[in-house]
């Protein structure tokens, strides 16, 4: 048995990680997205395939719910009518913050084919969008990608509620 | 349940949610993970049954059928696409084939098998969905697994063939655009030889399973004259015991030259319609494996040859100077189909799809009416729901396989 000392306190190899408040909080947050079950239109089969048996969403700690209670993303899957538009503000209003919002496939982001009278021209006249994703309908890779980006974004941010708000709106 | 003229006024906000004979009026959806897309149901409950429910359509209406009206006819198939996303060739296919009723061409042999196995393809595809919905909204969640499993393999197949896998415009009007490409049909000969395999598997776990069928036996009960009087179709129909099937009664592609059977139930409840759904896989699977043996058997040609109509293959237009010059009028203005009506009837996976097309001779329809088969089903809703339980609404919704881009287009 090698009789091989490290003395903690004077080399600098404490065995303890030091971080700062944001970093924790961010790591916490990104790496359990919990996106809301909003299918809307074609894009939710593509988003019910990535979370099913070969892409796996379950692998980087993003499980669907059902209410918006429990959420922190907001998948917009699909074109969004003028009919639906007053609900997805409301499940937006429902979700507690932190909360971000991922619109999918060009119906979501620019009302794409469909500029017809019924369908809304883009979610964001409606919520607040952090990623856009481009795709009609976007595979399950893309939707991944999308989640992996939105982590890095998490990442980035300050933790506090305030100065996100700030930085998100001005 | 009177809609208040003021439009500023949210729908929801008009309900009376108290009221004094004693029953309570719930929302179910329009975001809720078990209806389908955008179904908002507004039920009123008497204790945990159901005295009345209306099903409120509406929220993914797009404007399809308008669209139709200013779209030359090759710019509107990828829009079919959108109604039954499920499964989209079925929907370019119906289209197509209105379309080439109307101009009246002979699609060419190998095109016609290449077609019956997409839409074979696709009746896979989304009965495997069906099975992992329903599954999942009753409550068992490896089935969901399972099924999404082998529904990617068949969407690798039309990923392999078209470049999409859930949009799929693999249908043209007057052919399909690409041969199938090499090893393909060896892909689909493994696949389909795996498939009854894995439908046994889903059988094993569900068709004996205590809960399965305690969820599913003698709940939504639909009886020969309702689902005749409510417009049903396809296996909402045949679960009630009436045998009819588009693909029989009409035979359009190469229905008529294969064998395959029509699998009827008696039992009209959610159950039958499940074990209908499993049965119409393997049949699928046969129609499958008649297709490969016919396929080889074809010329190479691929679309239909109507210089008027249809732009001739690319090797003409590059190389000479007339076809070249019918193609420029085909993409910039658009054929123009002569006067006229037509509706043509095909058995989608969920039922009887057809297009309705009325022709002026004008490169854009005059008016395209889309028979969609959900429609239907998410109408008699309100006749099968009363009387039942809450956790049973669900399992109905899921029994009916309706799909909101169809119902509302």
């Amino acid at each position: 048995m090698a009789q091989h000392q490290v003395n903690y306190a004077s080399s600098g190899g404490l065995p303890v990680a030091l971080t700062t408040v944001d970093k924790l909080l961010n790591w916490g947050r990104s790496n359990s997205l919990w996106p809301l079950t909003y299918g809307l239109a074609c894009c939710a089969i593509e988003m019910m395939a990535s979370g099913a048996s070969r892409f796996d969403f379950d692998r980087m700690g993003v499980i669907f719910r059902a209410s918006p209670r429990q959420a922190d993303v907001m998948i917009l899957a699909g074109t969004l009518s003028k009919k639906h538009a007053e609900f997805a503000r409301r499940l937006y209003d429902q979700m507690a913050e932190p909360k971000w919002v991922i619109s999918m496939g060009s119906c979501a982001n620019t009302g794409g084919m469909f500029n017809t009278y019924a369908t809304v021209q883009g979610v964001d006249r409606i919520i607040p969008v952090d990623i856009y994703l481009p795709g009609c309908a976007p595979r399950p890779e893309t939707l991944q990608y999308a989640m992996m980006m939105l982590q890095k974004k998490i990442r980035r941010e300050p933790a506090d509620m305030k100065k996100r708000k700030l930085q998100r709106f001005v | 349940m009177q809609q208040q003229p003021n439009k500023l006024k949210p729908f929801f906000e008009n309900l009376e949610f108290e009221r004094d004979d004693n029953t309570m009026v719930i929302n179910f959806g329009p975001q809720h993970p078990s209806a389908h897309g955008q179904l908002r149901l507004v039920l009123e409950l008497d204790g945990e049954q159901v005295v009345k429910a209306y099903p409120d359509i509406g929220y993914l209406h797009r404007g399809i059928e308008k669209m139709a009206e200013n779209m030359i006819y090759n710019e509107f198939l990828p829009t079919t696409d959108r109604m039954d996303y499920i499964a989209s060739t079925s929907n370019n296919y119906a289209f197509a084939l209105a379309v080439e009723r109307l101009i009246g061409v002979e699609v060419p042999r190998r095109a016609q098998v290449i077609r019956t196995m997409l839409l074979e393809l696709n009746r896979i595809i989304s009965h495997l969905f069906f099975l992992a919905t329903h599954a999942l909204d009753v409550g068992a969640m490896s089935i969901f697994l399972y099924a999404f499993r082998e529904r990617e393999y068949a969407m690798d197949l039309m990923e392999d063939y078209c470049g999409a896998r859930l949009t799929h415009s693999a249908v043209r009007i007057g052919g399909v655009p690409l041969d199938l490409p090499e090893g393909w049909l060896s892909d689909l000969t493994t696949f389909i030889d795996k498939l009854p395999e894995q439908i046994k598997l889903y059988e094993d776990l569900l068709t004996e399973n205590r809960i399965w069928r305690m969820r599913l036996e003698d709940v939504g009960i639909v009886t020969p004259e309702q689902a005749l009087e409510w417009g049903c179709t396809g296996v909402m129909l045949r679960g009630s015991g009436i045998e009819y099937d588009v693909r029989k009664e009409e035979p359009y592609e190469l229905y008529g030259e294969l064998d395959f059977d029509i699998p009827v139930s008696d039992r009209c409840d959610s159950y039958g319609r499940y074990r209908l759904y499993m049965e119409e896989m393997k049949q699928s699977v046969r129609i499958l494996r008649q297709l490969i043996g016919m396929y080889a058997k074809t010329d190479s040609q691929l679309m239909a040859h109507a210089p008027q109509y249809i732009s001739a293959p690319k090797e003409e237009i590059m190389t000479q100077n007339y076809a070249l010059m019918q193609h420029f009028v085909l993409v910039t203005q658009g054929m123009r189909p002569p006067k006229g009506t037509v509706y043509a009837p095909t058995e989608s996976p969920k039922g009887e799809l057809g297009f309705w097309i009325r022709s002026e001779g004008e490169p854009y329809a005059y008016r395209l009416k889309a028979r969609a088969p959900s429609f239907f089903h998410t109408g008699i809703l309100q006749d099968i729901l009363p009387g039942t339980y809450i956790p049973d609404v669900v399992t109905i919704i899921g029994s009916t396989n309706i799909v909101f881009g169809e119902v509302d287009r």
